[in-house]
């Protein structure tokens, strides 16, 4: 079987192509702008939809006719662009005469991640710009076990990042300002149970701006707030009692991040898995990877069920395709 | 040395106060240390600083906690070794002793939850893990241990959430007669703080739960 997923949550437009054991196609356009606009986000996706499918088909070798299921994100994300997504779904399962799949962004993450990996029931630790999230499957759901009470990890390095004028998505320079830091400059720390919180580091590390080093500030800030996610994670493995952690999302990038992921799993003999990076951050593949199995498991949708859900919570989705 | 607990965050090892401190034909106490163990995965400066921030502020609310509930008693506080030696509390665990009880009992076990409750929030203290395994029935009485999550505060906010979790703690594990139980508590509650307050606190919580981030999460688990 092979199915095509469409990704368009924030600011990419992926479009993955797999079947049941490998990933076919994974092709992705990226907007760029001062965070994202999201009209212009839109447009971007509308824009650039024909010419990633294309690339997409061509790479894997394979026509529209071949497709058996086209899936795409229905949520969480940015309105205007989950329409476009969606709305390209819609076209390409009238046209072809085949099923449609509206899949939830997060759920797809973990999927992914557990097909890529040897994760099999893991503690997720999601981290992205918009999401920070840790996850695990109980009693037929991934419950959430503890997630940001404001914004995600990557919203903040964005923000802090567009005060020091970097280029957005900021993640990338603000690995580089961090591996350069040596000093900590004292930052609050907020971790409530399994929830946290990054506005009050945040602000208080903008604070520090032309007074201390911009590298120092970095270092600072990022310790800071993956020390909390970690320690948050590490509090869900030892509620859980489940033995694997997964790392995923694209703050998963950070090598920091996962440095520390690794250290806190092997002090708790606890295995870490990540995924490759194509995988970890937005994409079409992982949509086209739960799109197939939500369909083999059964899963049918109507045209008129596939209106997008910009709030569509990680434990409302009923999981079907696991034991 | 015995391991009798063992966390995220901190080990509690039981010990004989004579080996710990001075033989003594009289004093027959076991004593616990609570040691908060060193994170690999952070930097120093956050790895210390938090570690010692929590045993202070831990044994700062134990301490001013014990002048209105029962609490163990400190005996030694390491900020820089960051542990906490107190006193054992040899009783029943009101997790287990909840469920085992007739009901004359539970009224007054959960009267007294609730009292102590009261009694905390009145004087600005909140627990932060009221759940009934951090309970310690003795001698007719409840011990309250595990202060590791608590605060000072008179905030309603933090008072709801607070009696939100215990609430829950009771809903997850003595479901069978979680309505009556609950409602004991908010007696016992009221009986300190006055019946508006507890209007107030039960609004607050429909409120809470109402948000939707908290729904059945911590119920999943019952905490060892």
């Amino acid at each position: 079987m092979i199915s095509l997923g469409i990704e368009s949550t924030a600011h990419t437009l992926g479009v993955g192509i797999v079947n049941e054991k490998e990933v076919l196609a994974n092709e992705s356009s990226v907007y760029s702008g001062k965070g994202i606009h999201p009209r212009k986000a839109a447009d971007h996706h509308a824009n650039v939809l024909k010419n990633v499918l294309d690339s997409a088909l061509k790479k894997s070798n394979v026509s529209l006719e071949d497709l058996d299921v086209i899936s795409f994100s229905q949520g969480p994300g940015i309105g205007p662009c989950l329409r476009i997504g969606a709305t390209a779904a819609r076209t390409l399962s009238l046209r072809l005469k085949i099923p449609i799949i509206g899949v939830n962004h997060c759920v797809s993450h973990i999927e992914i991640g557990k097909f890529a990996t040897e994760a099999k029931d893991p503690v997720t630790l999601y981290v992205s710009g918009g999401n920070t999230q840790i996850i695990a499957y109980v009693a037929k759901r991934y419950r959430i076990f503890g997630e940001t009470l404001d914004i995600g990890i990557g919203n903040m390095q964005d923000i802090f990042g567009r005060t020091l004028e970097l280029k957005f998505p900021c993640g990338k320079e603000i690995d580089i300002l961090v591996a350069h830091g040596k000093k900590y400059l004292h930052l609050p720390y907020t971790i409530k149970g399994m929830d946290f919180s990054f506005t009050g580091v945040l602000t208080e590390a903008l604070k520090y701006i032309e007074k201390e080093k911009k590298e120092d500030i970095a270092f600072s800030l990022m310790e800071t707030a993956f020390s909390t996610v970690v320690e948050a994670s590490e509090r869900a493995l030892a509620h859980t009692g489940k033995k694997e952690l997964l790392l995923t999302g694209g703050i998963a990038a950070s090598p920091r991040l996962r440095e520390m992921c690794e250290i806190m799993c092997d002090e708790r003999e606890n295995k870490f898995y990540v995924p490759p990076f194509d995988l970890c951050r937005d994409n079409g593949a992982m949509i086209a990877y739960h799109g197939l199995i939500e369909y083999k498991s059964g899963k049918r949708m109507k045209l008129e069920d596939t209106v997008v859900k910009q709030k569509w919570r990680t434990d409302e989705v009923e999981v079907t395709w696991l034991s | 040395m015995v391991i009798i607990g063992r966390g995220a965050e901190a080990i509690l090892e039981m010990k004989d106060f004579k080996d710990l401190y001075f033989p003594s034909k009289d004093l027959k106490i076991e004593i616990v240390i609570k040691k908060r163990i060193k994170k690999g995965y952070r930097i120093k400066e956050i790895d210390l600083h938090l570690r010692r921030y929590r045993t202070i502020l831990e044994s700062r609310l134990m301490h001013e906690a014990k002048k209105y509930v029962r609490t163990p008693t400190l005996f030694e506080i390491d900020p820089d070794e960051c542990y906490i030696v107190m006193e054992y509390i040899e009783g029943d665990r009101v997790k287990e002793l909840l469920e085992k009880i007739n009901s004359e009992k539970r009224e007054d076990i959960c009267f007294k939850i609730g009292n102590m409750v009261g009694k905390l929030h009145k004087n600005g203290i909140i627990h932060g893990d009221l759940t009934t395994s951090n309970m310690i029935y003795k001698f007719n009485e409840i011990y309250l241990i595990d202060f590791g999550l608590g605060e000072f505060s008179r905030e309603i906010e933090k008072q709801g959430v607070d009696m939100h979790l215990l609430k829950e703690a009771l809903q997850s594990t003595h479901y069978k007669y979680f309505l009556e139980d609950f409602e004991t508590v908010m007696e016992g509650y009221a009986y300190i703080v006055g019946n508006e307050k507890k209007k107030e606190i039960l609004k607050r919580i429909n409120e809470i739960e109402k948000r939707g981030r908290y729904v059945r999460r911590d119920s999943l688990y019952n905490k060892q």
